[in-house]
Parts: structure tokens; sequence; C-alpha cells
């Protein structure tokens, strides 16, 4: 079966739980085709050859020992380098922990052996999830499969990119400001971020702890929602995790999948769709619309003022956890350690340490948090971000009361060219404008694409309320049911 | 005005344990200053009244069964460590030679 890499998750594991196919048949198809494209894709920062084919091994046995095989058993499926994954490399995407084996597995890790899927490694992103093109990852940056020339977003540039390309059907990301949903958008496939508190943290390399979401990304949104609950559900391990069931969100998007969305009512943020996003994008988008309306939605505008301070309050308040957070890397636990040559103060190592090991962004935002919670700026900054938090979630509370859930484009813009953002860090941060509001409320978001603009993808999301993210799969998997999906010119 | 200034940025580098180069003390300065008269957007929400959010789900103290359960082995704990001595996480001296003398 040569076009193992073009079937869905879902497709797969029927084929393996038929027996028409191998798990370690569909590993190797997509070892070779990372083989053949990730040089020019840059997609992977590592990939676990040997130990994906074990995993597939194991699950071939399962089967031939007439075990059950849960609904994922032998896919493949690529991690974002920000979860521990025991004795496989895990550096975030920054120097400071290059080589680093973690001893243990994140959750999400185990939950993925568990459900016997198969890791083929790990992908890349910008360092410390910081950023909304991959440019930032101390090991290069992954290319967009639609044109090699742009940014495969970010953070989890390298997870989308692998999905776009074919060199897996199934990818796991972490959305602290957008990092699964924008770049879903601007490679053409799906990415959802659950509700905080849905996905466990546990192992999860901390950026901004009360925004960090691991969740799934794929090509079709019945894909998403099949990763979405084979990872989500209550941990004991992460204090902040719901202990609350799972919302049936494999059910709902195959409910939505009929493309009946008679009796849903959705608002589109009126502040989102003026002059924010690009011609090109908001045509698209319109005509999503469109298409909602033909199957049966109900669609008005909510207007949320607060979200205009969305973007602001966010660069306050994530990068004051990261300062925080990002004081464990001194260069004593783990990681790398820069001029220990016994004539220096463990302040000096630790300083000429986190110099060395971390990039440009990464310091940027450890001084701003810093600047931002130091005493006589921390009311005006950190403090008035947390009031806007606040005023934020207020305004989803009162659109939510109205529509079912809230309709917006993913992105300002389609992917841009490589290099275009780096030298003006607030112009990538714009990148983020309308996935941060869903974050500083805590509820869950999915991009789901919706059409081309000049040949590039462009998504749609749906944001809806706290623990209710089978709302939002349903709506996402109605559009796709009306567009499609979309492939890429062949690589 | 300038939000920020250099020597500014130059005490958050040490605040911040980061040993700078002057050339990133001159980039920075330019780009947090950018930055930082984005974010100040946030003062011009009238929210004197409004509750802070530090979290979007509502917090508690969670404790759980105080029931042993396996953990790190220590030389699995100390498996990425730069460098350790004695099961030990070994670090640079803490205090100036004058003082430990």
């Amino acid at each position: 079966m040569s076009d193992l890499t073009r079937k869905t998750a879902a497709e797969i594991a029927a084929l393996v739980a038929g027996g028409e196919t191998s798990a370690v048949e569909v590993t190797q198809a997509h070892l070779d085709r990372i083989a053949a494209v990730d040089d020019q894709v840059h997609a992977f920062l590592h990939v676990d050859t040997e130990g994906a084919l074990a995993a597939a091994r194991a699950v071939d046995e399962r089967r031939a020992a007439g075990e059950p095989l849960g609904p994922l058993a032998g896919v493949p499926v690529a991690v974002k380098d920000v979860l521990a994954t025991k004795g496989v490399p895990t550096t975030v995407g920054s120097k400071i922990l290059e080589g680093w084996r973690p001893p243990y597995d994140a959750t999400i890790v185990e939950r993925l052996r568990a459900a016997g899927t198969v890791m083929l490694g790990k992908t890349n992103m910008d360092e410390f999830a910081m950023g909304s093109s991959t440019e930032y990852s101390a090991y290069g940056a992954t290319r967009n499969p639609w044109d090699l020339s742009r940014i495969p977003g970010g953070s989890g540039g390298g997870s989308s990119a692998a999905l776009a390309a074919y060199e897996a059907p199934l990818a796991i990301g972490s959305d602290t400001g957008g990092s699964i949903r924008q770049p879903g958008a601007v490679t053409g496939t799906v990415g959802a971020k659950p509700t905080y508190g849905g996905t466990s943290r546990y192992g999860l390399v901390a950026f901004s702890s009360s925004l960090d979401t691991p969740g799934p990304c794929a090509r079709t949104v019945l894909d998403a929602a099949l990763l979405h609950e084979a990872i989500a559900g209550h941990d004991p391990r992460d204090s902040t995790s719901i202990p609350q069931p799972v919302p049936n969100v494999v059910a709902a998007a195959k409910l939505g999948a009929t493309g009946d969305l008679t009796g849903v009512k959705l608002g589109i943020v009126t502040e989102f769709v003026g002059e924010g996003a690009e011609p090109g994008v908001m045509a698209v988008f319109r005509e999503a619309v469109d298409a909602l309306t033909k199957l049966g939605a109900e669609i008005v505008e909510v207007s949320c003022p607060n979200f205009t301070y969305a973007l602001p309050a966010y660069y306050l308040i994530a990068p004051s956890e990261c300062s925080s957070n990002l004081a464990r890397f001194d260069g004593v636990r783990f990681g790398l350690r820069v001029g220990d040559d016994g004539s220096r103060s463990l302040e000096e190592v630790m300083s000429l340490t986190r110099e060395a090991g971390f990039g440009p962004e990464v310091k940027r935002r450890i001084m701003l948090g810093t600047y931002a919670l130091s005493s006589g700026y921390y009311d005006a900054y950190y403090g008035q971000a947390q009031k806007v938090r606040t005023l934020i979630t207020r305004d989803f509370t009162a659109a939510f009361e109205q529509v079912d859930a809230l309709i917006s484009p993913t992105t300002p813009f389609v992917a841009f060219p490589i290099g275009e953002r780096t030298a003006d860090p607030y112009q990538m941060y714009l990148a983020d404008l309308f996935t941060i509001p869903t974050n500083l409320y805590g509820g869950p978001g999915i991009s789901v694409p919706c059409g081309l603009s000049d040949g590039l993808p462009v998504g749609l999301q749906v944001m809806a309320p706290t623990m209710a993210d089978d709302r939002m799969y349903r709506v996402a998997a109605a559009l796709e049911s009306a567009v499609g999906t979309f492939t890429p010119p062949a690589l | 005005m300038a939000a920020i200034s250099r020597e500014e940025v130059a005490h958050l580098a040490r605040l911040s344990r980061l040993a700078v180069t002057e050339e990133e003390l001159d980039t920075f300065a330019g780009q947090l200053d950018v930055i930082l008269q984005a974010v100040a957007q946030v003062g011009k929400v009238a929210a004197a009244d409004i509750p802070p959010t530090s979290h979007s789900v509502p917090l508690t103290n969670v404790l759980r069964e105080d029931v042993e359960t396996p953990c790190l082995t220590p030389e699995e704990a100390l498996s990425g460590a730069p460098d350790a001595e004695q099961q030990r996480f070994r670090v640079p001296r803490i205090l100036n030679e004058d003082l430990a003398s």
C-alpha cells in the first residue's frame, strides 16, 4: 500500500485493526516519507526510528494475539518537542536543553503510548514555544509545505508542517497564545486548543503556566477529535487539571460531519472582522460564513469590546509567568552549563549559561516579564493586565449567553515569507491577535481550513465555552464537510 | 519619550541573570521600548473596580493521599545534571573566596 501517508488517522486505524496493513508497514511508510522530504521541510528535530518501529511491532503483536486495540492503535504521531519523552531528546527548541533526555514521560506521552499510537519523533518549535513562525527555534526554521519560502506558523510549526507534508497523520502541539491554531491555519491543517485544564501539563516544559494547553493537530476534524479523546482527561499530577469527564468530541465531530447546523447560533466577533485582517483572509472567511449559513447555522455579530486589549494583556501576563518559570534553567539540574572553570561564582556561571543557552526572543520575554513584575511597575503592567483578563472573560461569558460559539478568522494574515517579521518582534506578536483571547479566558478554540487566498491556506476559528469543546468540533466538522480539505502542491 | 532606557535594560538583564553583550543591550533597549509602548495600552482600560484574574480555573489546594508511589532513582534524577557528586548536584562556589576561606 504505497499511499499510506495520505490516509487519515481514522482510516489507518481501521486498516490496522482489520489486518489489511500492519502498524510496522504504516510506520515505515511515514519514516520513508520523513527521509524523503524533511531535509526540505525541517519539521522534525529528532526522528526516533527504532522506538517507532518497536512500538509498531508491539501493536502488531497485540493484534496477532487477539488483544483489543484502541481507536488509534498503530497510528503514527509526531510530538512537539515541548513534551518530556523518556530517553528521547527533549530540547524545547533551545540550546539550553540540547542533549537532555528526560527520565520520565509527560502524561500526554504516556496516554499516547497507552493508546497504541506510534511516536515518530519530536517536532521543531520556536524556542520555549515563544514565537509565531518557528524561526526562533535554536535549530533552524521549519518551512511551510505550501511554499518552502514561507513560515509554517508557530510556535508549533514543526507539528503542523509534518501534517501538511504527509510526514505524520497526527501531531501534538501546545497552545499558550495560538501555537496550535495559528500553525494549523497557515498550513491548511486542523489544530485544536482544548479547554485549559482539559489536557494535562505534567511533563510539558512550562512557558506560561496559567495559559499553556497541550492539544491535538491533524488533517481532519475527526482525526483531531480522536486524538483529543486519547490524550484528554483528569490527571492528578497536574493541580490545574479539571476533574470532570472529557467532552464527547468524537461524537460531536461525527454529528458535525453530517453537515447539519440547524439550531446552532454562531457569533462573528465584530472586533476581529474590521481592519485587523488582510482583505484576502476576510474574503475567504466571508465565503466560509456563507457556507455555515447554508448548513443551517444562524449567524449574528457579537461585540467583545475588550478583545482589543487581549494582545497587550497577553504580552504582559505570558512574559511575567515566563520570567518566573524559566528561572529553573540555572545550569545546575539539567542542560547546559557554561564558564564553570573553578574561578567563577554560581551567579556568574548562571548568567553565562543563560546568556549562551537562550535565544533573543526568550531573553526579551524574560526581561519584559521581570520589568512588568518589578515593584513600581507591577500595578500599571501585570496588575492591570490581570484586570483586563477579567474583562475579556466577561466578554466571553456575555457572548455565550447570546450564541453557542464564536467565530473569526484564525489569523490576520496568511503565511508570511521567512525573515519578514524577525527584526520587529511586535510585528511577529500580531500573528496571534485573534487566538489570544481564548487563552486568557481558558476556553477551547479550533482552527479549521476554510479556503485559499492566493494559493495559501486560511483558517476559520471556532471558540466555545469552557468544557464545551464538543461544540467547536461539531461546527468545524460541519464546515469541513462543506468546503473539504486542502492539499498542498507536491514536494 | 522612551518607555525604557538602556541602563534600565542592563539592570533587568542583571536581575534576569543574563550576561548580555553591549551590542545586545543596544538592540534589546530599542525593541523592549517598542513592545512596552504597545502593551501599555492596557492602561487605557478603566478597570479600577475590576478584580484581577490570575487563572481561568478556580484554584483550590489539591492534596493527594499520603501513599508511597514509585519515583525517580537518584541516578535518574541526576542523569541530566551538568555535574554531580555523591548523589548530589554539584554547583560552582556560592560564597566569594574571602568569605569561604
